[in-house]
């Protein structure tokens, strides 16, 4: 079983998580181009490493999690509420 | 398309080769060489699985390039190429996709004797199971859109699907009972490490370079034009590169500075101990997001759904054994004693409208022939004849148009979704 840990509840199991996607900046949609704003929608960096991710504990808190975690080994090294602390 | 024949080609295996070799006991000769490392290519391709060595296959059948070097980082058909489970078809959703994949078919039926080498192609017929009407509705679509394409393709169904896979539970006792099907007789499954010798083999016997244990470490670009690849064994000057590794996508196209709209993860697979041949058909259940069928050798092949994180690492998990044991049996019960053997995974990359992405980039030079998801290995073939006509002649192939990266910035997405796979 995989458990990540979640701020509010303490390590859960990953079952109960939701992988929301990478973390990134939002263009203004005023006054971003349809090419950078298709961007922002589709284009990943997918690192085969460290991650800036958002996970949804829908089975548990329902928070929205910023994770950092690593792609290979599984390893996480930072979660906090999104809601939370840290610019985004 | 027509094949050119002029190639040099390996010593034939036959059947008197078979007898003379048994006989006289001499060894069999390298399937394929070991070269140094040149410092200029005509074309690299990057990633040694059945994408890249098709490429470099039909550059040198189809075009008479052959000046060209597959890196590898691993060794060859190590990657998604050596971990998928083996399935054919091309009963897809959209016209788009049928058209690619019907002539991906094509190719592997003739594949054999085009390669001098067995692939134990076996076109025994793959059958999708519906369990909700919005399945059969889907199922319904795709029959037509396959049909107007020229595929076999048709809705069956439950004492049709019955006679066809005995052992399938067709009664009202699952909790979603099965409704109907769709069935596609020219669908099957393939010797997969087969596929990725045999093109190894004529690429080799072409004068192409196979380069095992090659990783690329850098892509030299310079005034939007790829100059040539750096790795662990050198730097290669090359004016044409192309990307095909599966699982490494974003993180090799990342080194000539092409963002993708890729996100990678695993997929899960695994294969019982053999029992007797009793599974003539593959069958797919989307609802159970399971897939199953027999090989030669009498084991059961079952693969799932993409985990449901993305990841770099191939572990298995428990849930998935779990998971993929309660789903098949709900469809056999009777294989409630027979056990898995082993399970694996490979890496997946995943596009948003589920189809490839294949073409120029951005960078003169440089091409991709990326994110194949679930649906790679069966487009082996049709996807090195086109990206080597692309690369040789400079023109996008009708066939892969549609599949541009430059779709996503354009807002043309080919969404494949409804039939790329199971459970997405």
């Amino acid at each position: 079983m995989v458990l990540l840990p979640c701020p509010h509840c303490g390590p859960r199991d990953a079952a109960e998580f939701g992988y929301v996607g990478e973390r990134a900046a939002r263009p203004d949609p005023g006054a971003a181009t349809p090419q950078q704003w298709r961007g922002y929608l589709y284009l990943r960096r997918n690192p085969a490493g460290w991650a800036d991710e958002l996970w949804l504990h829908r089975a548990g808190c329902g928070r929205y999690l910023a994770m950092s975690r690593h792609t290979v080994t599984g390893d996480i090294r930072a979660v906090r509420d999104a809601a939370t602390g840290g610019a985004d | 398309m027509k094949l050119r024949r002029s190639l040099p080609r390996p010593a034939r295996y036959s059947g008197f080769g078979l007898l003379r070799h048994a006989l006289g006991g001499a060894p069999w000769p390298p399937v394929w060489r070991r070269h140094d490392l040149r410092d200029r290519y005509d074309v690299v391709v990057i990633g040694g699985g059945v994408h890249g060595l098709a490429t470099a296959y039909y550059l040198a059948a189809n075009h008479g390039v052959n000046n060209v070097a597959v890196l590898e980082r691993g060794y060859l058909g190590g990657g998604a190429s050596g971990r998928n489970t083996a399935i054919i078809r091309s009963n897809y959703l959209t016209p788009e996709g049928v058209a690619f994949y019907h002539r991906s078919v094509r190719l592997y039926e003739s594949l054999a004797a085009d390669l001098n080498f067995n692939v134990m192609f076996s076109q025994r017929g793959h059958l999708t199971l519906a369990h909700t009407d919005s399945a059969l509705r889907t199922m319904r679509w795709r029959a037509e859109v396959n049909k107007l394409q020229g595929v076999d393709s048709s809705l069956v169904g439950r004492s049709e699907i019955g006679s066809l896979v005995p052992h399938l539970d067709v009664s009202d006792r699952p909790r979603f009972p099965i409704l109907g099907g769709l069935w596609h007789p020219p669908g099957g499954i393939v010797r997969h490490d087969a596929v990725v010798w045999g093109y190894a083999r004529g690429a080799d016997a072409a004068g192409v370079h196979l380069h095992q244990d090659t990783e690329v470490v850098g892509i030299d670009v310079t005034g939007g034009r790829v100059q040539g690849v750096r790795t662990n064994r050198g730097r290669i000057a090359a004016p044409a590169v192309v990307a095909c590794t599966a699982g490494w996508a974003s993180t090799v196209c990342d080194l000539a500075g092409v963002a993708l709209p890729i996100t990678t993860f695993p997929l899960q697979a695994a294969v019982t101990e053999p029992v007797r041949p009793f599974l003539d058909t593959v069958v797919v259940s989307g609802t159970r997001h399971v897939y199953v069928s027999q090989t030669d050798r009498g084991e059961l092949v079952f693969g799932a759904a993409v985990d449901p994180f993305p990841s770099y690492s191939s572990r298995g998990s428990l849930e998935f054994t779990e998971g993929v044991a309660a789903h098949v049996l709900e469809l056999m019960p009777a294989l409630a004693p027979v056990r898995i053997l082993r399970q694996w995974a490979g890496l997946c990359d995943m596009t948003p409208d589920f189809s490839p992405v294949m073409g120029p980039t951005p960078v003169e030079g440089f091409y991709v022939d990326v994110g194949w998801g679930t649906y790679g290995f069966k487009a082996g073939p049709v996807a090195g004849e086109t990206m080597a006509s692309l690369v040789a002649t400079g023109k996008t192939p009708d066939l892969i148009a549609p599949f541009d990266l430059a779709r996503f910035t354009d807002g043309r997405l080919v969404g494949e979704r409804g039939a790329a796979a199971v459970g997405h």
